[in-house]
């Protein structure tokens, strides 16, 4: 039986290569490769339901109220100065206030505070940064004023970290961020949004 | 003249093909809603992509204005939801994450929503202890 042996013919792959291109294009389409960016914050814990009205007790040198109202305008209020404000001058306005340099009698009060890695410290840890806005602010000026704050606190912590540790916050290690974070604790408190038109 | 040869081309652009997979992630929801993002300085990566869910806040897209009208609805997965229906998201969001205490919710909210919206959505995420959130933005200089 000298059959002659019968070679299988090759498939042909020049196809390959439009396929693999159409898999390609169609994961491009569907797919997005941006990578997200936003401003981090943390919400405050849900009230209790007897929990009192905690504004009340705080000294009022130690509150720094900023109010956006429905046209996105600025309103600053300390125990110095109060009055419309531009975003541009929020910054320094709010480093002014946690920073209280010279310890005056009109910014937050100083506390002495045992700081690892830091020693004792006299910190305005009782400060608070009140944010009001009203239901019909537009979210971007919010979103302006957040940007503002968390760049104050984040220019602060720079300072320091230069002053202390002569690098950058950013490249600090974990326990020297920690003790930095504890010098300038970021205290932003948002009010509950006022309602009006009484009770639903 | 010799034809080149093509026969590793497949090969290449199935190479390519896979590094496209791996780096990208599927777009998850089509969006119902359109909204611009406000610019900041501040911004932060959002890392561990698989504990963030997202809220997408504004105006219904240009062909659902016929049905749906112009003013500002909020999206939670592929629908239009209540304020208060951001509650059952959390929680349907929560059971499916492995790391649930590094849940994210992140807020991608047009720049000219009215922030009762915002402080609505807010208030619920306080009650059903999503306490991080974030604020989606692009960097400016």
């Amino acid at each position: 039986m000298a059959k002659k042996k019968k070679k299988v013919p090759g498939l042909n792959g020049s196809s390959m290569a439009d396929i693999s291109f159409t898999l390609l294009i169609f994961f491009l389409i569907t797919t997005s490769m941006d990578t997200d960016m936003g401003l981090a914050r943390r919400l405050p814990r849900p009230p209790e339901p007897d929990q009192e009205d905690v504004m009340t007790d705080i000294k009022s040198r130690n509150i720094l109220y900023v109010r956006i109202n429905a046209a996105g305008e600025l309103w600053v209020k300390d125990e110095i100065s109060s009055g419309q404000a531009q975003l541009s001058e929020l910054r320094n306005r709010v480093k002014e206030f946690v920073k209280n340099e010279n310890d005056l009698s009109k910014l937050p009060e100083k506390h002495v505070k045992e700081i690892d890695l830091l020693g004792r410290c006299y910190v305005t840890d009782k400060h608070i940064i009140s944010v009001q806005t009203d239901r019909g602010t537009p979210y971007n000026a919010y979103f302006q004023v957040q940007n503002e704050l968390v760049a104050a606190y984040n220019e602060l912590r720079n300072e320091l970290a230069k002053q202390k540790f002569g690098r950058e916050f950013q490249y600090l290690k974990d326990d020297e961020k920690v003790a930095v974070r504890q010098y300038y604790p970021q205290q932003i408190s948002e009010a509950e949004p006022r309602k009006y038109g009484g009770q639903q | 003249m010799p034809e080149m040869n093509t026969s590793s081309l497949p090969d290449l652009i199935f190479s390519i093909l896979f590094f496209f997979m791996m780096v990208t992630t599927m777009r998850e929801v089509t969006l119902k809603v359109k909204f611009t993002v406000p610019a900041g300085t501040e911004l932060e990566k959002l890392e561990k992509k698989s504990a963030v869910s997202f809220i997408y806040v504004g105006p219904p897209t240009d062909n659902l204005r016929a049905q749906m009208g112009s003013g500002t609805r909020i999206q939670l997965n592929d629908r239009y939801a209540e304020p208060r229906e951001v509650m059952d998201f959390v929680a349907a969001e929560r059971k499916g994450m492995k790391n649930q205490a590094e849940q994210v919710i992140s807020i991608k909210a047009d720049q000219k929503t009215q922030m009762g919206y915002i402080t609505d959505i807010k208030e619920v995420l306080r009650k059903s202890w999503a306490l991080r959130i974030n604020y989606s933005a692009t960097h400016r200089n």
